[in-house]
């Protein structure tokens, strides 16, 4: 343990932010690292529990005490180890992971949890800047061939643990970069992308063939695939955005956040406008910009949108306002709804809840206002929630850019999920149970969102490495490779 | 064993126990009459309550007399028979136990008779002995054997008596030995039946199972006036059974014994593995004759009687002999002179001590006399009278003779012998006896010849050099098993502190068997432990008597022939460096060879795989075997070469196998065995090994971790330091675990075997572990193989996750990969989001995470299954919860342990339901006796009364509903409790009674319980105390639990509490918290087994505990026997607890194991969380019990039938299991009960307080002074505890003003004398008292003072026996004379004055003034941590005897300071002050006040000398002083001061 009255001796101290007016010039990452010696000082607070609670609390598992224990001892080049036993990109989950191994630390009972992710980000940080991480090529080739389907974290993950457990690993991406949501999704103010780029290098290395702008179920056949490969891989993600029944959805002006945030992405990344946006550039340029939808998503676009010079954004949320505080007695060690503001959010948005758009206002086929009602929401006889509009409430916002980050419903449906014929759950996604990961077609696992439905990347490189594991079973008789 | 039931169930008839009251009387001169029996045979009615009944009132455990042959009466029985008597010396007497059954006797009788005419001896007659048996009950006359004796006469070979007994012990030998198999033979059980209690020329036996009174009665010759003996022996028996047998009476043929032979079982297997290195010039062949030496599945004390009796026929002396058998403790004793420690080291390598609590009277007819074991943990006082007789007893008091013709009254001292020689007619004293044996012969000079210390040997050490290739070491570390955790917990913190490590809270990981991982083989084993029937010891504060010493190599025979020419080699303690195993290795150049050594390989060929490994260990005895023939006389088994082609053999498989398969071949005593293993690291490693044989280990693998931890961490230690401190804390734990069954030394610990095998197949433990206990079946070696091919692939495989790094291990917290837990995450975050919003389906998902073990196995509870009715009743049919609930109790966990929140919160959600909360060991605050104004109830209804006392007032007992005696807990049996100084604030001192800021320890043992007729006596202490509250006694599962549960329902206990060793703790060493003792299930179903078996079921209740968890758990509870259910982790959870395991550290994040304000304000736990889960399990219960069919609990209770057990055909391990011992129905005879639901008879009607009381009503009601004047006997016992609590229960514990009640008292006290006595109550005896007076003194006064004028000096006899004032709250005692061992042992605020002290004077002291004014025995001090002690240095030696490791000595500080704030009183101010003062000063005044108030009480000759030469004596007196008591006054005084500045400033 490090330190066991470390938590009554330092006071949490989390990595600090630029300042707003700063960070909103630009699309460069604005959380700034702690000095190693306040890392250190942080890391003393964790109690290492007889029961870890932040074990189960991540999802991957993270040995979090005993790294925690390793910095205050400044073993971090064994820190970095235990780190990535469990996790593969930590420098992903360090940077955007919303750290539910934070709410179920123990010292959250007292809204003071060990500064875990902060923590993670540190040790991986330094591993790249040491030199530490390098390439880890199996003692011996296995002669199976996989196919990854996919290259966002699930896929990222699956394919590297395959690599290491000396399998051959191609990884297939229909875009042009890999990564996926990590990549496109996720605006480079949150993580810049070179991220990516060196873990594929050092993916690379470890054999792993990444084939880009190829999409499986289009140009390549999923039965081409099945037939040269000894195992296939589907890790595509959940990319059906959820729309906006209503009428006039169809006005210009209303766009999926994805179609925002990807050409904003490839603009960063350098590519040139026609390149980044070859369906017509979004611009929240002086614009007042409404965001439906609370979610993660949701903020990305109001940084996104913050960045650009939008006049004002609005962003809207059909649940009703979460408590401040949750009640610790009944969630603590559970993942707690309540109040958060993203630091996107802090950088400048109205928020609405229980608000439902119930039509587009438009003239000459472009968004002038959203038309909305106040809804609420109470028990149905069945137990659950159900939503209620509130007589007279509706009211009229004026707009000129909707940007919907409802969430998504499911993988696509069309492609590869219709060529592989892989049988489909209740929720549209692909079948497959965590117990090994196996679609209703042979040879086919399925991980990650395209699995679970949309979540965290944190759960994603869990689902990736869970799976590689199943794959290697399936393949050798036994694995090895962690769970 | 005849009497005794079969093997059945989880019973062994081998778990037996017993113990008792023995004496003596002797005439000193050797006169014989008829009247030294009539006073044996009185001796034993004094000892009666020390004996004890059975379920039926008329059967007694046996008693009996041993005497001189009484020649008179069998001349007149020849001359009747017409036989002619040879003269005395000539002739012997054997008495006979024949077969009733004509048969059976007629074929014994011929064995006998033949084989007394092969050994060339003459049958002279057979006598019958007359018998009355009137008055016995049915039970003991259906057991009664024929009692005839066989008059021989010797043959004419025989040329003197002592050649015609070893002759009579041939005869009986090669009858006796082969009977079991005879009977089975002829198909006639009746022929095992045969016994000779006694078969000499000079003394026989009378004994039976019989009731102390019904000796003299049952046999007549005792009664005939022609019966005459110098010598009467008696012995009254007190078993933990209700079987009745006659031949398990004592005395045996040399001894009666009272306490209990710890290391028996490695003791027979010693003796019996001498078969072929012992030779004997003086028995020549008739030695071959008498294999088995010592027959298996006899009680300790038959076999020590046969060990004595083969050494004195060997040739030694009777005293020689039982000085080898139990050597006081010798090594490291400075006041030992050297001629006798020379005597004592020379035997130690001829035999192993028989270690245990034994007080052991002894006579061959010629001498008579008694020993005490090392440590004095029994009772023995006499006297000696001026017309030369000695009475030696237990008890002091046990013949009324008049006080002027006693010339000496004295105790046996430990380790100390008393000897009387009846041929030269006088008494030999220990220092006459000793020194004649020491220097019969040059032990000396024969020690300087031909011992070797192996530190001291110059051999060139080839240090192997410690492999500094990280990744080879990773995978060797690998292969043996190595986790994180073992680095984490064990090695760095025993690298850098040198200690055991401690943790808290339970084990809640599966059992090895049960786990999927892969588990070394010493988990498997479970450490015995002592409790009841004997005590542990304490390693720390006693370590006097504890020894590491080893022997390695081959042993001298042990009849001594070639004396003083055997090279021995010894080591100071057990764990090997490289470099001490090198100097073996390479022994035979030095020392002229007389020692050769030969390493055997213990790896096996990984190509060979699992299937390798027996033959392996084949290849490894018949290798030990050929070495062994070929001279080599030390074997190392090295698993060095463990490789990547290798594969170790569990170095415990090795050890055992190699050690039982030398024993079986009688080779083992000619070689010694040494291990070279990389295997052992942690303490419980090295106590396996060694009780399987090991005589020394080396560790090279935890060496080089611990090399690689050094330079890693970057200590600042060198090599050599952290070798030494690891090796230390080795030391430390062995030396604890060791203690922890009552074994003092290694010596003896080596081959003991006091282990239970838990998930081991019953055919692999005979084989390689025999003589192992193993009750639920489980692997055998194809599993264990398979076990160690999983290790040896993780090290040398390409598995990712051990490729740079260790197994997580997960046993000690809970990891990722680790091992399974019952509390994970999810299960104690259902519990409490369940108990919170009180969600039942929260609660269903907690239960079924818990009970559902489809998945993964985690209890043997797992492994059963319900016999579900065909037609389940409706719920609503079922006994409402809120009656189940009554029957919950939550676990004891000490105010200190816990903070006032949460204990106090337990106990309103308790008293809500109508269930009990218990306060542990730590007092309870009196504002909590009265109920609050919303009509809670802050009282805890469990009033706990643990080894250390704490705050255990009269008050404090007279306010429980339940008195529970803690024998031992779950998480540490064995071990005492303890509390941190940091936990130690205001608050938790006052009700303990001591000083803020300074650590609390409990004892290992209860010092007034070393065995079971203590209990007994405690129990009426308590009783006395508070007769309306349940005596409750509780215990931990082990093996053999079932049997000392008997045994405590025999000593009248109400409630009996089975312990699992999942219970929790605050603060353990990891040690003993995964290691020591067994599931609940396996004690508590042996528990009920034998309690049916002995039909005493019924007045006993049984509480389960230890792991209890869902309403599963409580179903099956109840099946198994259990009526009440003890609850604390699970109910800790409710409240908040998350399983932090930091309660050792006080820094409990959630308010409950910590004293720290700030965090007791995190508390959030609530009656309503408890009461809800405990609603919750009752729900669950009795949905079960619908689907049972059973409407009550009740009906529920011992109804085994209706479980089942689910073979766990998919687990690798736990197939094997077979749990149809444990789910064994013993058929309860007709009127027998299965579940509690009769009261004990305590017996109380006898109490002299009831007549005290009653005398004193006027003082009790309304304070007016009464004076009463009584006689008292030994039999009176516990006088004025009962007085006691009626003014406690009236005045609470401030009681009444100082001598309101006045009682005078003449004779001798029994035990107990003066216990709990409360304020205003004196107790004043002229005469002398027995042990435990003033136990838990609570205010009152205690006075015993010699008759007046009295020829003894009072300074050189003894007055009050042993553990006086033990746990003494408040009070004054004055005692004029010299007390026993262990004087104020816990006093935590007594002031007392005595004018001697036995060893272990103040021990564990924590308040209150003690003045010595004579001399104390060894030890003074030892673990005293606070109050203050003066002793009169009479022979300026004090420093010598004083343990110094928490005291300083200082001169009396006789400056009268001007601020006399702080000065001492004549008078004591309340029952908190005793007006002694601040102890940091004013010596000269408190000690003259304390000399004054001494000449008052007592009219002390020393007193009145002393105060008369004042001057002069007060510089000899040295002050002892507690250096953490010394700062943490100051510092209070600081405090106070400053407190006052500041209020006079404002």
């Amino acid at each position: 343990m490090a330190d066991p009255s470390g938590f009554l001796k330092v006071e949490r101290r989390e990595r600090e932010y630029d300042k707003r007016e700063a960070r909103v010039q630009s699309y460069r990452e604005f959380t700034r690292p702690l000095p190693y010696t306040e890392v250190t000082r942080q890391a003393s607070r964790c109690m290492d529990c007889g029961i870890p609670f932040c074990h189960t609390g991540c999802p991957v598992n993270n040995l979090i005490p005993d790294w925690n224990n390793l910095v205050y001892r400044e073993q971090w080049r064994t820190a970095l180890e235990t780190l990535h036993s469990t996790n593969n990109f930590p420098e992903f989950t360090g940077r955007i992971c919303p750290a539910p191994c934070e709410a179920s630390c123990t010292l959250n009972i007292d809204d003071n949890p060990v500064t875990i992710k902060t923590i993670e980000c540190q040790i991986v940080d330094r591993g790249w800047e040491e030199g530490w991480i390098q390439p880890q090529l199996p003692a011996q080739a296995s002669g199976k061939n996989i196919a990854v389907v996919g290259s966002g974290p699930a896929g990222l993950a699956c394919a590297q643990q395959l690599a290491r457990a000396g399998h051959g690993v191609t990884v297939f991406e229909k875009h042009d970069r890999i990564g996926g949501l990590l990549r496109y999704g996720i605006p480079d103010f949150k993580m810049e992308k070179h991220i990516i780029d060196r873990r594929m290098r050092q993916m690379e290395a470890e054999g792993v063939t990444f084939r880009t702008g190829v999409e499986v179920g289009a140009g390549v056949p999923v039965a081409m695939l099945l037939q040269d490969y000894d195992a296939l891989v589907m890790s595509g993600g959940a990319e059906l955005p959820r729309d906006l029944d209503v009428e006039s959805r169809a006005l210009s002006g209303i766009h999926f956040a994805m179609d925002f945030l990807i050409q904003q992405n490839k603009r960063v990344a350098g590519d040139p406008e026609e390149r980044a946006a070859p369906a017509g550039t979004i611009s929240a340029k002086g614009k007042h910009v409404i965001v439906i939808g609370g979610g993660d998503t949701g903020s990305d676009c109001i940084g996104t949108a913050n960045r650009h010079g939008a006049a004002s954004i609005t962003q809207l949320e059909i649940l009703p306002k979460p408590p401040e505080k949750e009640n610790k007695a009944l969630t603590w060690p559970d993942w707690p709804l309540k109040l958060r503001t993203s630091s996107s959010q802090e950088e400048g948005s109205e928020r609405d809840w229980s608000v439902l758009t119930r039509r587009a206002i438009g003239a000459n086929g472009k968004i002038e206002a959203l038309e909305c009602v106040r809804v609420e929401w109470v028990k149905g006889a069945d137990g659950r929630q159900q939503m209620r509009e509130i007589p007279d409430s509706a009211f009229q916002l004026k707009t000129d850019l909707v940007l919907l980050a409802m969430g998504f419903l499911g993988p696509h449906l069309g492609g590869l999920v219709e060529q592989s014929a892989v049988a489909l759950d209740s929720r549209g996604n692909v079948k497959a149970s965590v117990a090994d990961y196996k679609t209703s077609v042979q040879k086919i696992f399925a991980c990650g969102d395209m699995r679970r439905g949309q979540s965290l990347v944190v759960w994603a490189i869990r689902e990736g490495r869970q799976c590689a594991r199943a794959v290697d079973a399936f393949l050798m008789g036994a694995s090895e490779l962690p769970r | 064993m005849s009497g005794l039931p079969a093997k059945q169930g989880l019973y062994d008839p081998r778990n037996e126990h017993d113990s008792c009251g023995v004496g003596f009387v002797a005439n000193i001169k050797g006169e014989k009459s008829h009247g030294i029996i009539t006073q044996g045979l009185q001796i034993l009615l004094s000892l009666d309550h020390r004996g004890a009944v059975g379920a039926d009132p008329l059967v007694g455990d046996g008693a009996g007399c041993l005497i001189q042959i009484p020649d008179a009466l069998l001349r007149d029985w020849a001359k009747g028979a017409g036989v002619t008597l040879p003269q005395p010396g000539h002739y012997a007497v054997a008495m006979c136990f024949l077969p009733t059954e004509a048969k059976a006797r007629d074929i014994t009788v011929k064995q006998f008779e033949r084989f007394i005419k092969n050994e060339g001896q003459i049958l002279i007659g057979w006598r019958d002995v007359p018998t009355d048996p009137t008055g016995l009950g049915k039970i003991v006359l259906e057991q009664m054997p024929l009692i005839r004796q066989a008059i021989i006469a010797h043959g004419p070979q025989v040329k003197d008596q002592d050649t015609f007994e070893r002759k009579l012990l041939a005869i009986r030998k090669q009858t006796q030995n082969p009977l079991v198999a005879l009977a089975k033979k002829h198909k006639l059980p009746g022929i095992a039946k045969f016994y000779i209690p006694s078969f000499s020329t000079r003394t026989v036996v009378y004994k039976g199972l019989l009731l102390a009174p019904d000796v003299g009665r049952f046999y007549l010759d005792l009664q005939n006036p022609l019966t005459k003996s110098a010598i009467a022996l008696v012995h009254q028996r007190f078993s933990t059974n209700t079987f009745p047998s006659w031949r398990l009476a004592h005395p045996y043929r040399f001894i009666a014994h009272n306490g209990e032979i710890n290391t028996h079982r490695g003791n027979v297997n010693w003796m019996n593995a001498r078969r072929r290195t012992m030779e004997s010039d003086l028995l020549g062949p008739d030695l071959d004759k008498m294999w088995p030496l010592i027959p298996h599945g006899q009680s300790d004390t038959a076999s020590l009687d046969n060990a004595l009796e083969l050494l004195m026929a060997g040739g030694y002396p009777l005293a020689h002999a039982v000085m080898m058998l139990i050597p006081e403790a010798w090594a490291g004793n400075k006041h030992m002179d050297a001629s006798r420690r020379a005597f004592y080291e020379y035997h130690a390598a001829l035999l192993e001590p028989w270690d245990g609590p034994a007080s052991i009277a002894f006579t061959d007819g010629r001498q008579i006399g008694a020993t005490l074991d090392r440590n004095g943990l029994r009772p023995a006082r006499f006297i000696v009278t001026d017309d030369d007789l000695v009475i030696m007893a237990s008890e002091a008091g046990v013949l009324p003779i008049p006080d002027e013709k006693i010339v000496r009254k004295w105790r046996l001292q430990p380790g100390k012998m008393l000897l009387i020689d009846l041929e030269e007619g006088r008494i030999i004293e220990d220092e006459e006896i000793k020194r004649t044996l020491s220097d019969a012969k040059p032990y000396d000079e024969w020690l300087k010849k031909t011992q070797f210390k192996l530190e001291e040997l110059d051999l060139p050490d080839e240090q192997a050099v410690a492999a500094n290739d990280a990744a080879a070491l990773l995978d060797r570390q690998q292969a043996f098993g190595y986790t994180q955790e073992d680095i984490q917990f064990f090695l760095e913190p025993m690298s850098e502190q040198g200690d055991d490590p401690v943790g808290s809270m339970g084990t809640d990981t599966p059992l090895a068997v049960l786990s999927n991982k892969s588990r070394l083989l010493y988990n498997y084993f479970k450490q015995n432990f002592a409790q009841v029937t004997n005590p542990p010891i304490d390693s720390i504060r006693e370590e006097l008597v504890m020894s590491l010493v080893s022997m390695i190599g081959p042993r001298p025979n042990l009849y001594g022939r070639r004396a003083g020419v055997h090279k021995r080699l010894e080591v100071s303690q057990p764990v090997l460096t490289n470099a001490d195993l090198e100097k073996i290795r390479g022994i035979e150049t030095v020392l002229d060879g007389a020692f050769r050594t030969t390493t055997i390989d213990i790896t096996w060929d990984a190509s060979e795989g699992a299937a390798g490994l027996e033959r392996a260990v084949e290849r490894v005895c018949s290798d030990a075997t050929n070495a062994v023939l070929l001279d080599a006389n030390i074997l190392i088994l090295s698993d060095r070469a463990v490789s990547p082609d290798r594969i170790a053999i569990p170095a415990l498989l090795a050890t055992a196998a190699v050690h039982h398969h030398l024993v079986r071949l009688g080779l083992r005593m000619q070689t010694g065995l040494v291990l070279e293993t990389g295997e052992a690291r942690e303490v419980h490693h090295f106590c396996a090994l060694a009780g399987y044989g090991a005589e020394a280990i080396n560790p090279y693998l935890a060496f080089e971790t611990l090399e690689q931890i050094r330079v890693q961490s970057g200590l600042s230690l060198k090599p050599h330091d952290v070798q030494k401190n690891y090796i230390k804390a080795i030391n430390k734990g062995l030396l604890k675990v060791m203690a922890k069954m009552g074994i003092s030394t290694y010596h003896s610990y080596c081959g003991a075997q006091i282990f239970d095998a838990v998930g081991l197949s019953s055919s692999f433990v005979e084989k390689y572990f025999t003589g192992t206990a193993t009750m639920i079946e489980g692997i055998g070696i194809k599993e264990i193989a398979e076990e160690c091919v999983r290790r040896h692939r993780d090290a040398y495989g390409d598995n990712p996750i051990y490729r740079n790094m260790l197994d997580v291990g997960g046993d000690y917290a809970y990891r990722l990969r680790g091992e399974d837990h019952a509390w994970t995450p999810e299960s104690v975050s259902a519990l409490q989001h369940a108990v919170r919003g009180n969600l039942p389906d929260e609660y269903r998902q907690f239960a079924t995470s818990v009970n559902d073990q489809s998945e993964r196995l985690l209890t043997l509870r797992g492994l059963m299954q319900f016999k579900f009715a065909e037609k389940p009743i409706p719920l609503a049919d079922v006994e409402p919860a809120a009656d189940i609930v009554k029957r919950f109790a939550t676990g004891a966990m000490s105010f200190g342990s816990i903070s006032r929140e949460a204990h106090t919160m337990l106990a309103v959600a308790m008293n809500r339901i109508g269930g009990r909360s218990n306060t542990g060991e730590g007092g309870e605050e009196s504002d909590r006796y009265v109920p609050l104004a919303n009509g809670d109830s802050m009282r805890s209804r469990i009033k706990q009364v643990a080894s250390g006392r704490f705050g255990v007032t009269t008050e404090y007992l007279v306010n429980a509903d339940d008195l529970q005696i803690k024998m031992a807990q779950g998480a540490k049996p064995g071990e005492g409790g303890q509390l941190p100084g940091y936990k130690v604030d205001k608050n938790i001192a006052r009700v303990r009674h001591a000083t803020p800021g300074v650590g609390l320890i409990s004892p290992p043992p209860h010092h007034d319980i070393y065995s079971i007729e203590d209990l007994a006596q405690l129990i009426r202490d308590l009783k006395c105390a508070n007769s309306q509250a349940r005596i409750s006694v509780k215990l931990v599962s082990e093996v053999g639990v079932g049997t000392v549960a008997a045994g405590v329902a025999k000593c009248r206990a109400d409630h009996v509490t089975i312990s699992g060793f999942e219970g929790g703790t605050g603060a353990s060493p990891l040690t003993s918290l995964t290691h020591a003792g067994s599931p609940w299930e396996i004690g508590l179903a042996e528990t009920q087994q034998t309690l049916v078996l002995n039909g005493l079921r019924g007045r006993i209740a049984v509480q389960v505990d230890g792991g209890i968890r869902t309403g599963r758990d409580v179903a099956i509870g109840a099946l198994l026997g259990a009526d009440e259910f003890g609850f604390s982790t699970a109910p800790l959870i409710a409240s908040g607890c998350i399983m932090m395991r930091k309660c050792h550290l006080n820094t409990c994040p959630v308010g409950i194991a910590t004293q720290d304000p700030v965090l007791r304000q995190r508390f959030t736990g609530q009656p309503e969380h408890v009461i809800n889960y405990f609603f919750f399990v009752a729900e669950e219960l009795r949905e079960i019990m619908a689907k049972l069919g059973v409407r009550t609990l009740k009906e529920m209770i011992g109804r085994v039938d209706k479980l089942d057990m689910v073979r766990a055909l998919s687990h690798w391990k736990a197939k094997g299991v077979d749990l149809s011992r444990l789910l064994h129905m013993v058929e309860p005879k007709p009127g027998v009960a299965i579940h509690h639901c009769e009261a004990q008879n305590h017996n109380l009607h006898t109490q002299l307080d009831h007549d005290l009381i009653k005398a004193a009503t006027p003082a009790i009601e309304s304070g007016q002074p009464v004076r009463l004047e009584r006689r008292i006997r030994n039999v009176d016992r516990t006088v004025g505890a009962m007085l006691s609590g009626e003014v406690a229960r009236r005045h609470g514990h401030a009681g009444l003003p100082e001598d309101t009640i006045v009682v005078r008292f003449e004779g001798t006290a029994g035990q107990s004398f003066g216990a709990f006595l409360a304020r205003g109550v004196s107790l004043e005896l002229t005469g002398d008292s027995n042990d435990y007076v003033g136990k838990g003194l609570s205010g009152g006064r205690v006075v015993v003072r010699q008759p007046k004028p009295t020829k003894r000096e009072p300074t050189e006899n003894i007055i009050v026996g042993n553990t006086v004032l033990y746990g003494a709250i408040a009070g004054e005692a004055y005692f004029e004379g010299v007390a026993g061992e262990r004087f104020a042992v816990r006093n935590s605020g007594a002031v007392a004055v005595v004018e001697g002290t036995g060893d272990h004077g103040c021990e564990y002291m924590t308040g209150g003034v003690v003045a010595v004014l004579g001399l104390t025995g060894r030890n003074f001090a030892a673990g005293m941590s606070g109050g203050i002690a003066y002793v009169y240095d009479v022979d300026s030696k004090f420093e010598s005897r004083c343990n110094q490791a928490m005291v300083r000595l200082e001169k009396v500080d006789l400056a009268q300071p001007d601020d006399d704030s702080g000065a001492p009183r004549q008078r004591s101010l309340s029952v908190s002050d005793s007006g002694m003062g601040d102890p940091l000063g004013f010596d000269a005044q408190r000690l003259r006040i304390l000399v004054e108030r001494h000449l008052l009480h007592t009219g002390s000759a020393r007193a009145r000398y002393l105060l008369e030469n004042w001057d002069a004596s007060l510089p000899r007196f040295v002050k002892v002083m507690p250096t953490d008591y010394a700062k943490a006054l100051a510092e209070l005084n600081r405090e106070k001061k400053s407190g006052a500045r500041a209020v006079a400033a404002e």
